[in-house]
């Protein structure tokens, strides 16, 4: 695995990490902007705005597109976030500069107002989906609290409302604001030369107009919420916390990552045997998110309503420990086997290894190889891990719920 | 495509497949036993479940939580899970520690502790699971699809019935881990960076004490109503449509595959563009071959709000109706892409190779080459995939719906004539 990087002229940075025994190659834009900036008017256009920039350019259509992509074999998608929206293909080498072609259209579509006007269906069927899902109800609603008046509250989907108010010109002008050089990065992982990828990259990419990113990263204010969503005639209840985690540019990122495997992956861990292993719990989990300017720790517990109160008492009660003791030598080996077994199979695959090669940039401007990641995974110590309590005690602050149960 | 598969059978009955992939650092396995959940008894079902949950609470001597802890630390990516015909163990790790995985692995299906006190629990999740699928409406409709689709038991849920988990005993478990739990039917993959003569060696000595039994005959039931509504009030109505097709082993399979790619295989396919992008109907729409050793249907699945249900039905249905109409070699030939591209793929994924090779085995009785797919799949022409289609038009259309209204079903009643 080879590691390289070019900027083109129009200020667009493509980073790849190449690797010649693999069979395919892997291609994304990384384009550094979600529901966090966003106003409340346009609440949900970063995702309808992934939709529509496969609807095709001034020389596509939505047809030729989706088309195209069938023609070249390619696997490939996009995904929003808070924080990042992603576009990817994987394809085997010969089609690279063609999936590089298309893959560039997707960055400056055309934004057709009878293509919006269809889209729209599709997203608001996409939010209709979700709402049948009481997890995803539940993950929205616990970073709406924890993150209240801050932007990483904002819904990603946004609601029926803003996205039947939204307009064609409102996608158009955040679509110029956010899609620029300063906000978007090229990411390449697998089997090809790097010479061969910049001179694509120069053939379809100087299209993609220059910018400076910006993206205010205020303080997290979390004040300690509780809230409940009950849902007449449903049986399980699903409970999700919050409380401050590390930063992403946070050195203690990774023992964070191996804390949360011991106390709550979901096998083995701590929160596993206390509440699952015994049948108590469908569900209990801990995981540690990062995003920029801040890091949460985040928990869910699924469960019959009558078991509840139990649990969440069981559930304090193995989080107390962990903040007053820390965790075993054993239990941090453990984590360390676990987690590095991980990062190997993960990154076997050139699209394993796109998304860590992409999100390491986006977050952190750096190249991490899968040796310096199992290098870090192997040094964090014990101490490390009760200097990240100090810090970052698992400290819950807001409570949700969705379910059966009005109040907790 | 280069590959490099050894198969052998050991003297208990156990089919072995090894891959060697030089390019990988992975090693992952794939064992298959017949011991799915139309093993379990009537009035029982979901006793094969609560066994998937008791094998890993120890083995071997090792409590649950010291036998967790020696997976863990080899970095065994594991999971047991239970299927119609199969109980399915799978793990990987980096090749390196191969062999000790093979070792401990096979501790929780030679010497399972299967003890009183796990039974309890491993219950309680088994219902917390299905308690838990009663709120989500499109889980819901995936198991009742296939319920009204095939014939008992082949039909039934693999998780279990709520109903029927109080009548389940700890003997019914144990009686479905020894009568089933059996080596010969059963299918072994292993593919990675390995060396084949090292994995032969290791996997005859630690399977060598593995017992021969002789399944029990399964029985099977009548197909339930083919149409079928559960209220629910939902934000969407859940729309699932199963239809017959041709299983794996069938000479046609390829032929069936690509009509239901043609159907759904990508986004510029004909549901993808008709009642998405076109209309703008729903966000999910799919269909998939799935099948049995002896049965295959094709499952077809929307989602869509309330209002908008009748016409998603009617023009998917619609979809369906005119498959065989119009194929370009176009429409054809992105298919074939497509195939061809994922087969090459798969020889980066140590994971699929080692389950595909153990589902060849269970439905050919053989491996079949990456190659010789490949070569399958760029004999099919567009005269062959519309004579399959035409031949093999939907009979016997199952309709299963959820939500707060039940749409007309009268289109596929018509289809089904």
């Amino acid at each position: 695995m080879q590691f390289q990087q070019h900027v083109l002229s129009n200020g667009l940075r493509i980073i790849a990490e190449t690797t010649p025994s693999v069979h395919s190659v892997a291609a994304g834009f990384f384009v550094r902007t979600g529901s966090r900036d966003e106003t409340s008017e346009v609440s949900g256009v970063s995702h309808f705005l992934e939709h529509m920039a496969f609807k095709g350019d001034d020389k596509l259509s939505a047809d030729d597109v989706n088309r195209i992509f069938d023609e070249l074999g390619a696997k490939y998608n996009a995904s929003t976030s808070e924080e990042v929206t992603m576009y990817y293909a994987a394809v085997l080498p010969e089609y690279l500069d063609a999936a590089m072609s298309l893959l560039s259209s997707l960055m400056c579509p055309s934004l057709r107002q009878d293509d919006f006007d269809m889209e729209k269906n599709v997203i608001l069927e996409e939010i209709g989906m979700y709402e049948d899902q009481p997890s995803f109800t539940c993950y929205d609603m616990v970073m709406a609290t924890y993150f209240a008046g801050h932007p990483l509250g904002q819904s990603i989907l946004g609601t029926n409302e803003s996205i039947t108010a939204l307009t064609a010109d409102q996608m158009r002008a955040y679509h110029k604001a956010r899609y620029h050089t300063g906000n978007i990065t090229l990411a390449v992982t697998g089997n090809c030369r790097f010479e061969d990828i910049v001179s694509i990259a120069e053939r379809h990419c100087l299209k993609i107009p220059n910018g400076v990113g910006a993206r205010p990263l205020p303080d997290v204010q979390s004040k300690p919420a509780t809230k409940m969503l009950q849902k007449e005639g449903s049986v399980q209840q699903h409970i999700m916390q919050m409380g401050a985690g590390p930063k992403s540019c946070s050195e203690l990122r990774y023992a964070a990552e191996l804390l949360s495997v011991v106390v709550g992956d979901d096998s083995g861990s701590r929160l596993f045997w206390e509440l699952v292993d015994p049948g108590l719990a469908e569900a209990a989990d801990l995981g540690y998110n990062e995003y920029d300017g801040a890091g949460t720790w985040m928990s869910y517990l699924s469960c019959q309503p009558e078991e509840v109160q139990s649990n969440l008492e069981l559930f304090q009660r193995v989080l107390d420990d962990v903040n007053s003791n820390g965790i075993t030598a054993e239990e941090l080996e453990q984590a360390r086997n676990k987690v590095a077994s991980r990062i190997v199979l993960r990154g076997e695959r050139p699209m394993g290894r796109l998304s860590s090669l992409g999100s390491n940039w986006v977050y952190r401007q750096q190249y991490r190889s899968i040796a310096d990641d199992l290098k870090t995974v192997r040094s964090v110590t014990q101490q490390d891990i009760r200097e990240l309590l100090e810090q970052f005690p698992l400290r819950m602050t807001s409570t949700v719920g969705v379910g059966p149960i009005a109040e907790i | 495509m280069t590959q490099s598969i050894e198969s052998f059978r050991l003297p208990n009955g156990l089919t072995v497949l090894v891959e060697k992939m030089p390019d990988v650092q992975s090693a992952a396995m794939t064992l298959l036993v017949p011991a799915g959940c139309v093993q379990d008894l009537p009035g029982k079902c979901g006793t094969g479940s609560i066994l998937t949950e008791m094998l890993p609470r120890g083995a071997s001597g090792y409590s649950a939580r010291e036998y967790c802890s020696r997976l863990d630390n080899l970095g065994l990516q594991r999971n047991v899970s239970i299927g119609t015909s199969h109980i399915t163990f799978t793990g990987a790790t980096t090749a390196d520690r191969l062999n000790e995985s093979i070792q401990e692995f096979a501790r929780m299906i030679l010497a399972p502790h299967l003890a009183d006190e796990e039974f309890e629990p491993a219950r309680d999740l088994v219902e917390q699971s299905l308690t838990a699928m009663e709120d989500e409406p499109r889980q819901r409709l995936g198991k009742a699809l296939r319920q009204h689709s095939f014939a008992a038991p082949w039909g039934n849920s693999a998780e279990g019935e709520l109903n029927d988990l109080p009548n389940i005993t700890i003997a019914d478990v144990r009686r479905h881990f020894h009568e089933l739990i059996c080596p010969n039917e059963s299918i072994l993959g292993i593919a990675g960076n390995v060396d084949s003569e090292q994995v032969r060696e290791i996997v005859s000595n630690v399977f060598e004490t593995w017992t021969p039994k002789s399944a029990p005959p399964i029985r099977s039931g009548e197909r339930l109503d083919p149409m079928f509504h559960m209220h629910h009030e939902s934000a969407q109505t859940h729309i699932g449509l199963s239809w017959e097709s041709v299983p794996y082993h069938h000479p046609l399979y390829y032929d069936a595959w690509a009509a239901v790619s043609l159907l759904s295989g990508g986004m510029s396919s004909r549901l993808f563009t008709e009642v998405r992008e076109k209309r703008g109907l729903c966000y999910a729409i799919s269909a998939s071959l799935n099948t049995l050793r002896d049965e295959g249907r094709v499952f077809a699945y929307a989602g869509t709000t309330n209002e908008r249900a009748q016409e998603t039905l009617d023009v998917t249905v619609a979809e369906i109706r005119r498959l065989h109409e119009g194929i370009t070699d176009d429409e054809l030939q992105r298919c074939k892409a497509r195939a061809k591209s994922a087969l090459i793929m798969q020889q980066e994924s140590t994971t699929s190779r080692a389950s595909s090779m153990a589902r060849d085995v269970y439905h050919l009785g053989r491996v079949v080459t990456l190659d010789e797919i490949h070569s399958k799949i760029d004999g099919l022409t567009t005269d062959s995939v519309r004579n399959f289609i035409v031949s093999h038009a939907p009979r016997s259309m199952v309709l299963v719906t959820i939500g707060p209204q039940s749409p007309d079903s009268s289109c596929v009643t018509a289809l089904g004539q």
